[in-house]
């Protein structure tokens, strides 16, 4: 046990290099990162929702439709590759002039979004794909 | 010898400034002519004598001058008068300009402070500030970064500048300061950061702290006497907060103080509401979480809390109870009363007894509301439906269809009365929720929300806004009038006999305090949640507001607040904010021809 703090930081560690590693170009193309039947989600797509609404929702509006001040991410995700989104998440990004006051923050520190940055992207994804409505999606059985 | 007398020369100038100070506003605060502090008096009528634009010849109103603020995010607040010059402030950067009244939009002095743009994010929604205040020849700003300063207000030099907060922590400043006597009050905010909030009072002169007051915590700290502190007339006993609290969460219990306050100088209190407890997933804080979701009265001079009434114990809804107190002398069930009333978050309207606290009436003031089926007058709670309640159905479930929503049957958007009319005239928003709670940890610096949220219209409903008249004494709606969006816009009543207030869509509108029915509407340049007031210049009236949509409603704007489709009868019958409004502040000063 007396190991434990140690793995769990060399974990996280590991996962968020996970994120910002590039992928196999045909992965991308091929692979959907979200699950849908019957209009259910897998469950990490679910809790991507859940992780947005904790995390993004306050600038990005509901349903990542974007608000007065920040940009709709469904609309974002259809330029953006998977890099790029998971390299603004944790660095953020600033746009600050006189008469603009834009601000993302960094969330390379934030564990409740690092850990689950892949569920946050499945479900921004499955949005902008146009598979998934508004609202709270609903769980696959499993 | 000599020390004495520097000493009592010392009082003798603290004496007299306090004294001027107090009755150069108390005056100028009855003065038609003019608006010195953001809530119209220190009673928060917003109403105005002015009778020049009336329900007759209000339809013939027009612009008369505009001025571009130069800031995109969404501007709250309003305007004051001051003499020849108008004060007016933006969202972060929060600039301040002093607009010349003799030469339309001509600028007098402008302030425009640096502030770390970190602090953007940490602000929950959108960048906005209610305000700036006067007193004793100054400007007083509550920044975005948590300092309070004090600018000349003739040039705007700074006069003095003091930390009221920690940003990195996520302790920022929206609302705006109130006056009164030789002192400037103002809260915090930062409630969806687990902020623990509080009110200070600091010196006018120089800054320096007079009295802080928290809203929970130890008694020392949130000036509470367990004797003499009472809660609907018993005293509230030892540490009451801290019983209400498992463990140490009270240390991040939130009670931000991020709305208005009011000032009755007869009595010597201060009136104003604390917000939610700390993180929205109630499960995680079990206990009343006192003193948030509050309406609290405390002496202007010490701070100490006099009486206190918790509105919404243990939230599980994130029904802030920071919205303005009115002060107003009505007669309820026939007693002419010094009475306190007050719009909340949660859906009910109460009129209190501002001097005993004593709790006379608390009604729904939107039909939609079914959290609680009403509040029991003995004990002062609401009673919570089962079926609403987000602890009862626990974690990880979504409870649906809770109405109000988050944002409250009426948010910040302060209400006006008119002592003609004896009525209160209401911007509401009429939007329900589901609501899902989930577990969080506490970083400081980061949201600390614990919850999914979607909001809509009621089930079977289209609109999303009703600007109302009330009733206090009876408890009722009199009249009520359909916005198809919330109306998050703060009214002005004025003996013309008429009610104005904005709208999303960026309607300035001009309705009738008899039946609400429409007699003015103009298109200003985006979404209004300003506040409007009015004032004369050479003897003629004006109407000032400021538009540049934003704030919670703006992040609705592209599609939270149309609603999941499947509510909606009509497919498509709502459209979203944007395409009504675009963004940009802008100030529009209205007058009849001549
Ligand atoms: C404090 C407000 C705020 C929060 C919270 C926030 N964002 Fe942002 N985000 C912004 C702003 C503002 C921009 C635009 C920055 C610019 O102008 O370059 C942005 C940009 C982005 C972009 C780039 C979009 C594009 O079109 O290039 C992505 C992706 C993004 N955010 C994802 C997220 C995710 C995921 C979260 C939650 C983990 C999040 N944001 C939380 C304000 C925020």
């Amino acid at each position: 046990m007396r190991f434990a703090p140690q793995l769990v930081a060399v974990m996280g560690c590991a996962l968020a290099m996970g994120f910002v590693a590039p992928r196999p170009a045909s992965a991308q193309a091929e692979e959907k990162p979200y699950q849908i039947e019957n209009g259910k989600v897998d469950r990490g797509t679910y809790n991507g929702y859940r992780r947005y609404g904790n995390a993004c929702e306050r600038c990005h509006g509901q349903d990542g439709s974007g608000s007065s001040f920040a940009p709709d991410l469904t609309q974002s995700l259809k330029r953006l590759s998977h890099e790029q989104f998971a390299e603004t998440v944790i660095n953020g990004r600033q746009n600050v002039t006189s008469s603009q006051q834009s601000v993302m923050p960094p969330f390379g520190q934030v564990e409740d979004v690092v850990l689950y940055l892949d569920d946050i992207y499945a479900y921004l994804k499955a949005r902008s794909d146009g598979v998934l409505g508004h609202g709270r999606p609903q769980r696959m059985a499993n | 010898m000599f020390r004495k007398i520097a000493v009592s020369a010392a009082a003798l100038g603290l004496c007299i400034s306090s004294a001027s100070a107090n009755e150069e506003l108390l005056r100028l605060q009855r003065d038609p002519n003019q608006w010195v502090m953001p809530t119209g008096n220190y009673a928060n009528h917003r109403y105005s004598e002015l009778n020049q634009i009336t329900r007759e010849n209000v339809s013939q109103l027009r612009p008369s001058w505009s001025f571009s603020t130069g800031v995109l995010r969404g501007h709250e607040g309003g305007p004051l008068v001051i003499g020849d010059l108008m004060y007016i402030h933006t969202p972060f950067p929060n600039k301040v300009f002093a607009l010349d009244l003799k030469e339309p939009g001509r600028i007098v002095w402008r302030y425009e402070p640096t502030q770390d743009p970190s602090v953007i994010a940490v602000m929950c929604c959108d960048t906005v500030n209610r305000g700036v205040a006067y007193g004793d020849g100054k400007i007083i700003l509550a920044q975005a970064d948590a300092k309070v300063v004090a600018l000349d207000a003739k040039t705007g030099k700074v006069a003095w500048t003091v930390s009221n907060g920690d940003a990195g922590k996520g302790e920022t400043m929206t609302a705006a300061p109130m006056v009164f006597g030789d002192k400037v009050l103002v809260g915090i905010s930062g409630g969806e950061f687990g902020v623990r909030g509080h009110i200070t009072a600091y010196n006018l002169k120089d800054g320096s702290m007079a009295w802080r007051a928290y809203s929970v915590g130890p008694d020392n700290e949130i000036l509470f006497d367990g004797e003499k502190t009472t809660s609907l007339g018993k005293p509230v006993g030892a540490n009451s907060s801290l019983q209400s609290w498992e463990g140490d969460q009270w240390k991040i219990g939130g009670g931000a103080t991020w709305g208005w306050f009011s000032y009755d100088p007869e009595l010597n209190l201060i009136y104003y509401g604390s917000g939610n407890p700390g993180t929205w997933n109630p499960v995680q804080r079990p206990g009343d979480n006192k003193w948030s979701m509050t309406i609290f009265a405390r002496d202007a001079t010490t701070g100490q809390a006099k009486w206190v009434y918790q509105m919404t114990p243990h939230d599980e809804w994130d029904y802030d109870g920071v919205n303005e107190m009115i002060l107003s002398d009505i007669e309820v069930r026939g007693r002419p009363v010094k009475a306190l009333v007050h719009f909340d978050r949660n859906g009910f309207a109460y009129t209190m007894d501002r001097e005993t606290g004593e709790l006379l009436v608390a009604e729904k003031f939107d039909p939609a509301v079914n959290w609680a089926t009403k509040v029991d007058m003995e004990t002062g709670r609401p009673q919570v439906v089962s079926q609403y309640s987000t602890r009862q159905n626990g974690e990880d479930t979504n409870t649906e269809n809770v109405c109000p929503a988050a944002l409250g049957t009426k948010d910040q958007q302060p209400a006006a009365f008119s002592p003609r009319s004896k009525v209160f005239y209401v911007p509401t928003n009429h939007v329900c929720m589901d609501y899902e709670p989930f577990r969080v940890s506490y970083t400081a610096g980061q949201p600390y929300v614990g919850a999914t949220l979607s909001m809509y219209p009621p089930k079977g409903e289209q609109h999303m806004g009703n600007f109302i008249a009330w009733d206090a004494s009876a408890g009722k709606i009199l009249w009520s009038k359909e916005e198809r969006f919330s109306v998050w816009s703060g009214a002005l009543a004025t003996a013309g006999d008429i009610v104005f207030y904005g709208t999303l869509e960026g309607h300035l509108k001009a309705v009738d305090t008899r039946d609400g029915k429409e007699l003015f509407s103009y298109r200003t340049p985006s979404g209004i949640i300003g506040n409007v007031n009015t004032y004369t210049h050479n003897g003629k009236q004006y109407i000032a507001v400021l538009s540049g949509v934003g704030g919670w409603a703006g992040i609705g704007m592209a599609a939270g607040l149309q609603g999941d489709s499947e509510g909606l009868g009509a497919a498509g019958a709502y459209r979203s904010l944007s395409n009504y409004t675009q963004l940009g502040g802008v100030l529009t000063v209205f007058a009849l021809p001549n």
